[in-house]
């Protein structure tokens, strides 16, 4: 009689990766809702479509790596990437543009990596930046929310969407004006003027309840399943909120009282752009983000530092992208110097120490 | 109330614990045959003190402790010692190890045995000694040898018992407190008196087992004894987790609770102790946990040690087929049997039989996400994904500095790990890795310690034999100074006398005897003919195993090493035969010419040794058979030969004396070729003396030409070979031949005069 033998614990909790992921997917329903609902079909089109290519290119990869590929599909890691990175790129945005941003995600920023656990970069935000420094024009044209369009425009419908997207379809027939800015563009364009003048003359701005008309629903939305996923347990406060504590902080110290040199508010900040997203989806990714809690609130506020660094101060209206993937870069080292204080030690050692 | 501290991180796995708890302590027939490992605890095996055949009784001590750190077994039962052989022990390896096997003779009678009347009247020393006769080693799981444990050099302030039980599953614990509280608490109260009556007496029990905190409570009433109860989690009743939940310090890294001033201990141990000193009972059974579902009953025994696990699961309705993992110890910590055919040993706390469905095959490992759910469990705040990384890429550096040996392998990473990674196997694998290097490292160290003092004694020899070559030559040197300062009347008339009593006391010392030197010089060579031996023996043995080239070159060079010394002896000796034959007189006698002699003397006589040497090394070339030592002999004939050029041009560079000898045509092995110089010149100088002077010049005139014809040759000879002596002879034929025209005036004027 001979039994299985196996190293010690022979239990096991029943959460698996796959569920990880999936209760990421599920968290971001709300804001895709909201997206929807505010900017038409377009995130919901760019959503599919992504996650179509990315399911395919996973399984081509891990087919040509010579893996099981339905056991690294079960792993809902690709679909994650992409409905991130769908829901991060403008709506009604070309097809070749989210195939190009989901290619690179997948294929470069992942998979020549090493797969899932390897990549050192986001890779969401890789094939966002790639498409974003590429094709500048396509990148930066967003819809106007739905209540905002003026008298006799309206969004497209599911179909002239996706004739949008697909130009084989045909040429929708479209009532013209329905793009616009986005808040933080807006901003950015009035720049030299008072806060409170940037706020008479935008509707954005002036028909919002606490930061940006529409936009702020979007992050709302994106705040509810990030604290969902915290009541879940899928992952910890620290980085999050320590870019949103960070960001405040930044908006805060340089509102300067609205005046014409003004970075806008902290809910100006807080819900407009990819704020939330980029909180409770994009620096929460764990592969990419420093190891220890302490590593994850240098690495949160980092990054919260550098959004609003690159808002205010650089090119691009909005840059969660950005200064996630710079703090991709700086991870390895927060690691390196970020080690909790071990039992029966009286102070945090460094990775990089010797044996004495 | 006693303010509790939390532990980070830790679970909450399900705890599985009622199905055991049915019925209390239950007792099983004896079972046939009782296997005793003599290696149930911690530390070195215990010696058997038994023979096959024995007939013991229970209670009998079976085998002392191998050690301090180790302890004694007992007989568990009475009945007859049927072997003492390697069996399979209960071991994460599976692996076997030396048993006194006991076959019980059912009449189960006990050896006399009394327990100590009051405890507190006896002293700890000797309480400990009754602890360590009794064999107890702590029955929580380490199997640490007690009385090692309860006997620390620093002072103790807290005494902690451990009544946990943290595992899922587990409830031998549980059922020993409900059911046995008192003892407990009198056991407490001994280790109490044992470690000095520490201040701070504490059982600590979780609060999913409310019934035992109970009955301790009731017990411990009106005693000095504290029960705490803090909230269930896993793994509390890890030590270092004990007690940083009952006090709120943590044991320094490396260090152990004593340093704290804390001991603490398991309940079934403080039970144990209980039973050793009031009743004199050794370790000879405990309460054991048998549970899981292929097991139709779960349940609590008090089981003899030794008894086979195959007699525990038979009376509990196990079914093998529904086995998936046999797993003694608890869920998280234990470790999986093999088979059913090991014993119950001291540490053997539970014995799970997990079911299919309990179990089921871990899922394939995924990629690790670095999720950090891991860092959040562990308890030791440990980041157990960076050190999975780390132990999968074998860097022990940074395994290290992330504090891997810190790992308590509680097993709360593997447990939650949501890619199913079992993180604690690469733990431990590293941790494996880590000693292993550390322990070759120690004895590189070690081996180069050693190389490094042989190279300090070498280097020692060679500096002493350096400072003797040195202080011979300046007394060498020395010597010829005085020798020179004789010519020249500057030194005393005493002086020359002095050194040669000096040169000839140190040729007496050198050379005690020449028998005793050729003795030495012959044993060197005997010596060096072994070594050679061996050293081929080696080599012809190395080429027969097929050793690697690099250990055979090393032998190959060894082998052409011996060779050479071994020619070297034989040159040594060969040259040392002919320098032999004069006596130790003799010996002195040369030295006293060597440093009367005039310059040309000496020259000529070191000529003469010179070239009787040369012959007979030639004759050593011809009748060597072995072409090593005619290449040594060779080498040494040129050295020989190189001498003798020089000595002739020293002589050449003298200039012809007045009877100087004809030099003799080189290399020509005459024994006697200076006698017959100095022969002819002897007689020519009284053929001389027999002249009138015209003749004389004549004769000496004659003799000029005669040589000058002789050195012109030589130097036409010189010339063809391209000689590096022509301009000594060409020196040596102007001198010639101005003296033959010195002589030639001077006949002119004898005879001018004579003609007048």
């Amino acid at each position: 009689m001979v039994f299985a033998r196996s190293s010690s614990p022979h239990g096991h909790a029943p959460l698996d990766t796959g569920a990880v992921m999936r209760c990421v997917l599920l968290a971001t329903l709300p804001g895709l809702v909201a997206l929807t609902w505010n900017f038409g079909w377009g995130s919901l089109i760019n959503v599919v479509l992504a996650s179509l290519v990315a399911l395919g290119l996973e399984a081509a990869i891990v087919a040509a790596r010579g893996r099981p590929v339905l056991f690294y599909l079960r792993d809902y890691s690709a679909l994650v990437t992409a409905v991130l990175l769908g829901l991060a790129l403008p709506p009604l945005a070309p097809w070749w543009l989210v195939v190009i941003a989901t290619l690179f995600a997948i294929a470069i920023a992942k998979h020549l990596y090493g797969g899932l656990g390897y990549n050192p970069f986001n890779p969401a935000m890789v094939g966002y930046v790639v498409v974003l420094i590429s094709f500048p024009v396509q990148m930066t044209t967003w819809i106007t929310p739905r209540d905002l369009l003026a008298e006799g425009v309206s969004l497209p419908g599911l179909w002239q969407s996706l004739q949008i997207v697909f130009p084989v379809l045909g040429t929708p027939e479209l009532s013209d004006g329905f793009t616009g800015a986005t808040p933080l563009d807006a901003f950015k364009q009035y720049s030299g003027l008072l806060v409170e003048q940037i706020y008479q003359r935008e509707p954005l701005f002036n028909q919002a309840e606490i930061a940006s008309y529409g936009w702020e629903w979007v992050n709302l939305g994106f705040l509810a399943g990030g604290v969902w996923l915290l009541y879940k347990r899928i992952f910890t406060w620290h980085a999050p909120l320590a870019m949103l504590a960070a960001l405040t902080l930044m908006a805060a110290l340089f509102h300067d009282g609205g005046s014409s040199t003004s970075g806008g508010s902290p809910l100006l900040h807080l819900f407009s752009g990819a704020t939330m997203l980029g909180a409770f989806f994009i620096v929460t990714d764990p592969v990419t983000s420093a190891a220890s809690t302490t590593g994850r609130l240098i690495y949160g506020a980092g990054v919260g530092i550098l959004v609003y660094c690159i808002r205010v101060w650089g090119n691009y209206p909005d840059a969660v992208a950005f200064a996630v993937l710079l703090m991709n870069f700086a991870a390895p080292l927060i690691d390196n110097y970020s080690l909790p204080r071990s039992y029966g030690h009286s102070r945090r050692r460094k990775a990089t120490e010797k044996k004495p | 109330m006693r303010k509790i501290w939390d532990i980070p991180g830790g679970i909450h796995p399900p705890e599985n614990k009622t199905q055991s708890l049915g019925q209390g302590i239950a007792t099983l027939p004896l079972p046939d045959i009782l296997i005793l490992p003599l290696g149930q605890h911690a530390g070195a095996p215990a010696k058997p003190l038994v023979a096959v055949g024995d007939r013991v009784l229970k209670g009998q001590l079976l085998a002392e402790p191998g050690g301090f750190i180790s302890a004694a077994l007992h007989a568990p039962t009475s009945g007859t010692v049927s072997a003492i052989e390697d069996r399979a022990i209960p071991h994460p390896s599976g692996m076997s190890a030396r048993c006194i096997v006991l076959l019980p003779d059912g009449n189960d009678e006990w050896c006399p045995h009394h327990g100590v009347a009051d405890y507190r009247a006896a002293s700890p020393v000797a309480l400990l000694g009754l602890i360590r006769d009794a064999g107890i080693a702590g029955l929580g799981g380490a199997g640490f040898p007690s009385a090692v444990k309860l006997g620390p050099k620093q002072p103790i302030d807290t005494l902690i018992i451990n009544g946990t039980e943290c595992e899922p599953y587990i409830t031998a614990d549980d059922i020993l407190m409900r059911e046995r509280a008192a003892d407990i608490v009198e056991g407490v109260a001994i280790l109490a008196h044992i470690l000095g009556n520490p201040a701070t007496l504490l059982i600590g029990v979780e609060d999913n087992k409310p019934q035992a905190f109970e009955a301790l409570e009731a017990a411990a009433r009106g005693t000095a004894i504290e029960v705490v109860e803090f909230p269930t989690k896993y793994p509390s009743g890890g030590e270092k987790q004990l007690i940083q939940i009952l006090t709120g310090k943590e044991v320094p890294s490396g260090k152990l609770p004593a340093d704290l001033g804390i001991v603490c201990q398991n309940v079934g141990t403080t039970y144990a102790v209980q039973r050793a000193i009031v009743h004199g009972e050794p370790l000879i059974s405990r309460v054991t946990t048998v549970t899981g579902r292929a097991c139709g009953r779960n349940g609590n025994y008090e089981v003899p040690i030794g008894t086979p696990i195959r007699h525990l699961l038979a009376h509990n309705a196990f079914d093998a087929a529904r086995c998936a993992r046999l797993i003694m110890g608890g869920p998280m910590m234990g470790f999986a049997l093999p088979d059913i055919d090991v014993p119950v040993v001291k540490t053997t706390n539970c014995i799970l039989a997990g079911s299919h469905d309990e179990f089921p095959p871990a899922p394939p490992a995924q990629a690790c996400i670095r999720c950090g759910l891991c860092a959040e469990a562990c308890p030791a705040s440990l980041l157990p994904q960076q050190l999975y990384w780390y132990a999968q890429s074998h860097n022990l550096e940074r395994l290290e500095a992330h504090n891997l040996f810190d790992c308590i392998e509680c097993g709360a990473c593997a447990y939650v790990c949501p890619s199913n990674i079992p993180l604690v196997q690469y733990y431990r694998a590293a941790k494996g890795e880590i000693r292993q290097q550390d322990a070759e490292k120690k004895k590189a160290d070690h081996a180069r310690q050693r190389f490094e003092f042989h190279k300090a004694r070498l280097e020692r020899a060679e500096a002493e034999k350096a400072a003797k070559r040195e202080a011979r030559r300046l007394a060498a040197e020395e010597a010829q100074a005085k020798v020179a300062g004789d010519a020249i009347p500057a030194s005393g008339p005493g002086s020359a006398d002095d050194l040669i009593q000096a040169a000839m006391a140190r040729a007496a010392a050198r050379q005690s005897s020449p028998e005793q030197q050729q003795a030495k010089l012959e044993r060197g060579l005997e010596a060096a003919r072994n070594r050679l031996q061996v050293a081929e023996a080696k080599l012809a043995e190395g080429e027969g195993e097929g050793l690697d080239t690099e250990p055979l070159d090393r032998l190959r060079a060894r082998v052409e090493e011996a060779r050479v010394k071994l020619a070297e002896a034989e040159r040594k000796l060969a040259e040392f035969t002919p320098a032999t034959s004069p006596a130790p007189s003799a010996t002195a006698a040369r030295v006293v010419d060597k440093l009367q002699g005039a310059p040309r003397d000496q020259l000529e006589r070191s000529i003469t040794t010179l070239r009787e040497r040369i012959a007979t090394t030639e004759a050593k070339i011809a009748e060597a058979s072995d072409e090593t030592i005619a290449a040594a002999l060779r080498n040494g004939l040129d050295k020989q030969r190189a001498k003798l050029r020089d000595a002739e041009r020293q002589l050449a560079d003298l200039g012809p004396a007045d009877a100087s000898p004809e030099q003799p045509a080189a290399d020509a092995p005459t024994l006697d070729a200076a006698a017959q110089a100095i022969a002819r010149a002897q007689a020519k100088a009284e053929a001389m003396a027999a002249m009138n002077p015209l003749e004389k010049l004549d004769a000496a005139l004659e003799g000029l030409d005669q040589r000058i014809a002789k050195a012109r040759d030589k130097v036409a000879a010189a010339e063809a070979e391209q000689s590096e002596h022509l301009d000594t002879l060409r020196a040596a034929l102007d001198k010639l031949e101005a003296k033959r025209a010195d002589t030639a005036r001077q006949r002119a004027e004898l005879a001018g005069q004579g003609a007048h």
